[in-house]
């Protein structure tokens, strides 16, 4: 007969913690925010550069005991345009070598933007179809990587305010 | 004449059409199983964004090199973390998740069977 009182008891405790799990999973950000702090080395690919359209490999691009930001753009993108003068600025104070990668983008209108808001990169790559953006593991534009010894120290998924511009400058220090 | 001409365009086209289903369907079962990190809800395979695009073009060129759909898995898990797979692995992190389902199962089963088998 113990027994018998056992189980409801039983039942109820196990619906309690369900539900408790749930009602707290409830609370949580349904949003995704990826691990921004994570090292992780630079990808090997290959790739080819705007300007000249002559094969780069990434090797190539980024030397030991330099900092470099890697900056994913693309002329459609707006915030882009937004976080452009930020780029223009950093770029002047020649502490970091800006180096830039052209996400799915009509060359020509890419030209155009550079053009028209002025050129902070060192040197740019092309990604036609997003794949270079997959191997540095993005999510898409704009979107930054701040590079140290072949190294990613710290990405910033979204635009750059100045805010962040300035965490980069005391990162770099 | 003719019909000799249809049986071997018919031949040529068969093969190369079921090869290319193959790996699609390969392709689509991949997708399917991946996160579109950007959007709410969807899988690559269900998006259209720019991002899920991209993936299923590597999931493509992955295929061609060979890679297994397991290798495929763990090259994306090296790029975007475990919450990229819709299917995750049994670890420290997810053991509740597995393991609650056969508890609640077993704790089910009890209860059958003490109300309705010993009870005769």
């Amino acid at each position: 007969m113990m027994k018998n009182k056992i189980l409801p008891f039983l039942v109820i405790i196990i619906f309690g913690i369900v539900f408790f799990i749930f009602y707290k999973s409830l609370e949580d950000s349904k949003i995704y925010t990826p691990d921004v702090n994570t090292k992780k080395e630079v990808p090997v690919f290959n790739t080819k550069e705007f300007f000249s359209g002559e094969n780069l490999k990434s090797s190539s691009i980024f030397e030991l005991d330099k900092v470099y930001l890697l900056n994913i753009w693309s002329s459609w993108c707006v915030p882009c345009r937004q976080e452009h003068p930020l780029l223009m600025n950093l770029n002047s104070e020649n502490k970091v070598n800006i180096i830039g990668m052209n996400y799915k983008d009509n060359l020509k209108n890419a030209e155009n933007f550079l053009i028209e808001l002025g050129n902070p990169y060192k040197e740019i790559l092309i990604d036609l179809d997003g794949t270079l953006a997959i191997e540095w593991g993005a999510y898409g534009v704009p979107e930054s990587f701040l590079i140290y010894n072949n190294e990613i120290i710290k990405k910033y998924v979204g635009p750059l305010n100045q805010g962040l511009v300035d965490e980069i400058n005391l990162l770099i220090k | 004449m003719k019909l000799l001409r249809f049986f071997l365009i018919v031949i040529l086209l068969f093969p190369l059409n079921s090869l290319n289903a193959v790996e699609n369907n390969k392709r689509n079962e991949i997708t399917k199983n991946l996160r579109c990190l950007i959007c709410q809800g969807q899988s690559v395979y269900d998006s259209d964004s720019e991002f899920a695009n991209s993936l299923k073009i590597v999931v493509d060129k992955k295929l061609q090199e060979g890679l297994s759909e397991h290798q495929i898995y763990e090259y994306f898990k090296t790029k975007y973390g475990e919450w990229i797979l819709y299917d995750p692995s049994l670890n420290k992190n997810t053991y509740i998740l597995w393991l609650l389902p056969i508890l609640i199962f077993l704790i089910g089963g009890a209860i059958i069977y003490k109300s309705f088998i010993v009870k005769k």
